[in-house]
Order: structure tokens, then sequence, then C-alpha cells
């Protein structure tokens, strides 16, 4: 049981009368490549944000590493710190340059030397070809430019999972491509990747397991081949016979 | 024609004369603006935090505050700072007691100025800075309200130029400011609109230099966009 990273256990959540979360119970294990498919307003997208408490559980608990993080007793910025998130609007800071987003955390919450977290910083810009950019502002970026920039945010704290909220779906497609171009290299490199996403193919090749989250629960799951070539729920079919 | 030359020299002899006690009166509204506008902000932003915070008792502490004094005019605050400040410090002055209230009932207003300027701060920016794991106090100084200030900045000036405005109710209680010297002149030699006209430039070009001078600031402060 050493391995699992993440476990939730019949997470509810409701805004106000609209249940959208009605009990999820599953496990993300050590370098596991997940990914979570399924209809608009299903709660795959509030299912992701539960894992690091951006929207609070109506009921149920979300452990990392064994560690009940829907407690109120811990600390959950020290949780989130170890928990990467990719939003679909970028939401890159538009106040700070490229390379100030990046050494912002890991200089004010890890205390890291500045020197050492901008070459931090640089390699992983490198990483993603973004080294050129270092002292631009968010606003000169494309969308794929900012996309990878957050990305690389994310990964200067040096999180033990990455999470991706339909990283691609506000791209324009010429540059979609270059974005899942570097989440695929992150899931070879072995982090373990919980993605939200609409692009069927993509999600096909990286997963180890898909989920098919809709109304609420997680319908169907298993390994990619049996999700997209035998779904066995009605709704996997249904879902899969309009998107592919 | 010749009636306006009459009166424009009169006004020139009138500040010749009483020059200095105009001037006086410059540095009392000068230094209650200043006073005000920094504690006003200081307080202000406090009160905004308070308000937005998820502590229910504070929150609602403020609200209260925010509607109560933007809820009642001005004079009649001042008029409660007046006679009410001695009763509770008997040492206090009267330019003190009117500072005060002055303070306060500045500062509502600017606690909704900077409410409303973070609420129109991206909420992905919020995630965005919870999602890295940044501290409560980090994300605000170093993500929102860099942010906020650029929507805050504009209204803060009207209200500064307000605030300035607004010294001269101190005049009420004979607090020394622009209007109280005037008040002095005026009684002193009976010449109440040339008086009144002398002030009156005065008021005008010191909100002329502080709108243009918030102007510049603005747009430094936009350089980023």
């Amino acid at each position: 049981m050493t391995d699992v990273i993440i476990r939730t256990e019949n997470l509810h959540k409701s805004f106000g009368k609209l249940e959208v979360l009605k009990g999820i119970s599953t496990e993300i294990r050590r370098g596991e490549v997940v990914s979570i498919i399924g209809p608009s307003g299903g709660g795959k997208s509030t299912f992701l944000r539960c894992l690091n408490l951006l929207e609070e559980p109506t009921a149920g608990h979300v452990y990392f590493e064994g560690d009940d993080i829907t407690s109120k007793k811990i600390d959950i910025t020290k949780y989130r710190q170890r928990i990467g998130m990719v939003f679909q609007n970028f939401n890159v800071f538009p106040n700070m340059t490229v390379l100030e987003n990046i050494t912002l955390a890991p200089i004010l919450e890890k205390k890291i030397p500045k020197k050492e977290a901008e070459e931090q910083a640089m390699r992983l810009l490198e990483r993603v070809g973004l080294s050129d950019k270092r002292d631009e502002y968010p606003r000169k970026l494309s969308g794929g430019q900012k996309q990878r920039l957050s990305i690389v945010r994310a990964l200067a704290m040096e999180p033990e999972v990455m999470l991706f909220d339909e990283p691609t779906s506000a791209l324009d497609p010429e540059m979609v491509k270059e974005v899942l171009n570097v989440i695929r290299d992150l899931t070879k490199s072995g982090m373990t990747t919980i993605i939200v996403t609409h692009e069927m193919g993509f999600a096909r090749e990286i997963s180890d397991r898909v989920l098919f989250i809709s109304d609420g629960i997680i319908k169907e799951e298993g390994s990619p081949e049996i999700i997209f070539t035998s779904p066995r729920d009605p709704a996997t079919i249904r879902f899969l016979s309009m998107v592919l | 024609m010749e009636n306006l030359i009459t009166f424009f020299t009169k006004m020139g002899k009138l500040w010749l004369k009483y020059d200095n006690v105009f001037l006086q009166g410059l540095i009392g509204t000068l230094w209650i603006s200043v006073v005000t506008v920094v504690l006003g902000t200081v307080l202000g932003t406090i009160l905004a935090l308070m308000r937005m915070g998820k502590f229910k008792p504070t929150s609602l502490l403020a609200k209260a505050y925010i509607e109560v004094f933007r809820g009642t005019p001005a004079l009649l605050q001042l008029y409660f700072f007046w006679i009410g400040m001695p009763k509770l410090i008997p040492e206090i002055n009267d330019t003190q007691s009117i500072v005060t209230g002055l303070v306060i009932s500045t500062a509502a207003y600017i606690a909704e100025i900077i409410r409303a300027g973070i609420g129109a701060v991206d909420k992905g920016q919020w995630e965005a800075a919870m999602s890295i794991g940044l501290s409560k106090k980090n994300m605000m100084t170093r993500v929102i309200l860099p942010q906020a200030v650029k929507n805050i900045l504009p209204a803060l000036g009207n209200e500064f130029i307000s605030t300035v405005k607004g010294t001269s109710l101190a005049s009420t209680f004979f607090v020394g400011e622009l209007m109280t010297s005037q008040r002095v002149v005026q009684s002193a030699t009976y010449l109440a609109l040339h008086s009144l006209t002398i002030v009156g430039i005065i008021y005008f070009v010191l909100n002329f230099v502080l709108s243009k001078g918030l102007l510049i600031i603005e747009r430094r402060l936009t350089v980023s966009d």
C-alpha cells in the first residue's frame, strides 16, 4: 500500500442544491498516469480540484500519502506545495516576468536562495523551449507559451503529483501539440499525473488508467485499451461514440 | 466690465493684505488632507481585509462600519466627533477630534474601493497562487494586491480629491484650514465673494496638481499591460 500517493474516499461536493460529486473513491499510485474523461458538467474538473482542495469537499476524504488533507487540522499550504496544478486558462501571473513567475514560490516558501532558484528555473525553461523568454512579461507570450510557463511554474516546486485541468482546451489548435509534448515528456520521466482532458487520442496514448466520470461518479475505469475499445457502461459507450 | 476690474483689483489687494492668513489656511488644508488620506487608506485597507475575511464577527463589524459611515452625512459625523471625542478623551482638542472624524469617515469609502479592486482580480490568480502553495500573506502581497492596485488607483484618486475638498467641513468648527481662513478674512473685511474666489482658486490648483500627479502614477503602474 505504500505506493498509493492519493486516495479519495466517498468524495461528495455540492454547489448549493446541485450535487456535482456523488461519492468518488479511488486510488492513485506513485508514477501512475491517470486520464479523466467524460461529458461536460459530469464532475471531472470538480473532482480534480478537490485533490488539492481548491474545492472543499462537502463530504468524504482526500488522503495524500496517508494524511487526511480534508482535515481542518492540517496546513493545506504545505501539501499544495507537493501537488502541482495546471489550469485551462493558464493563470500565469501578469505582474511578473517569466522568471519571477517560476521562482516566486520556491524562493518564498521553500527558502531556496534566489540564484539557485533562477538556475533551476532556467533548466526547466530550457526543457520546454522558453529560455529566451526569461525576462518577458506574460502578455508577450502566446497561449501555448503561457501554458508551458504555467507547467514550469508548477514543476519548480518539485511536486510529487501533477494535476492538469483541461490544459489544452483554451489553446488555438496549432498550439495544442507543443503543450501535449511537454506533458508527454513529463509522464515519461515518471511523474505521477492526473489529467482531465478532451484529447482522447492523447489520453489513450499516455495513460496507465482511464477514469470515465459522469453524473458525479466514476462510471467506468480501466486501461485505455479496455475503455476505448470495449467499454461496457452504456454512458461510456454513448460518450465515446460522440467524441471519437 | 468696470465692475469686473474693481472686483479683481479688490481681490488682489485683499490677497496682498491677508496672504499669510490664506497661506496658513492652505498649510492647514494640506496637513489635514495628507493625514486623512494616509490614515484613511491604512484604516480602509484593514477594513476591506476584515470585510473580505472568513471570520464572521470582524467581517460583520467592518460591514456595519462601512454602511453607517457611508450612509450618514459627513458633517453630521463631524458634529458627533466634535462633541463626543472630548467626552471620551478629555485632553483632545477640536482639531484632533475633527481630523479623527475625517479619517474615520474617509476610511469607509476607501474600504469599499479597495474591496472592489481586490474583487476584480481574476479568480484564477487566487487559485494559481494557492495551487503552488503560497501562504496567504505572500499570495496577497505578491500576487493579488499588486494587480488590485491597478484597479484601485483611479477610484482612489477620485476619493483623494474628494477628501481634500471634504476637509473644508472642518471650518464649521473653526479648525485651521482654507475655508476657516476665508471666514476670518470675510468677517474682517466683509468681502465675501473676493475671499471665496481666492480660496476657490487655491483649492482648484491644489486638486489640479493632485490629479495630474495621480495620472502619472497610474500610467507608470500600467506599464506591464
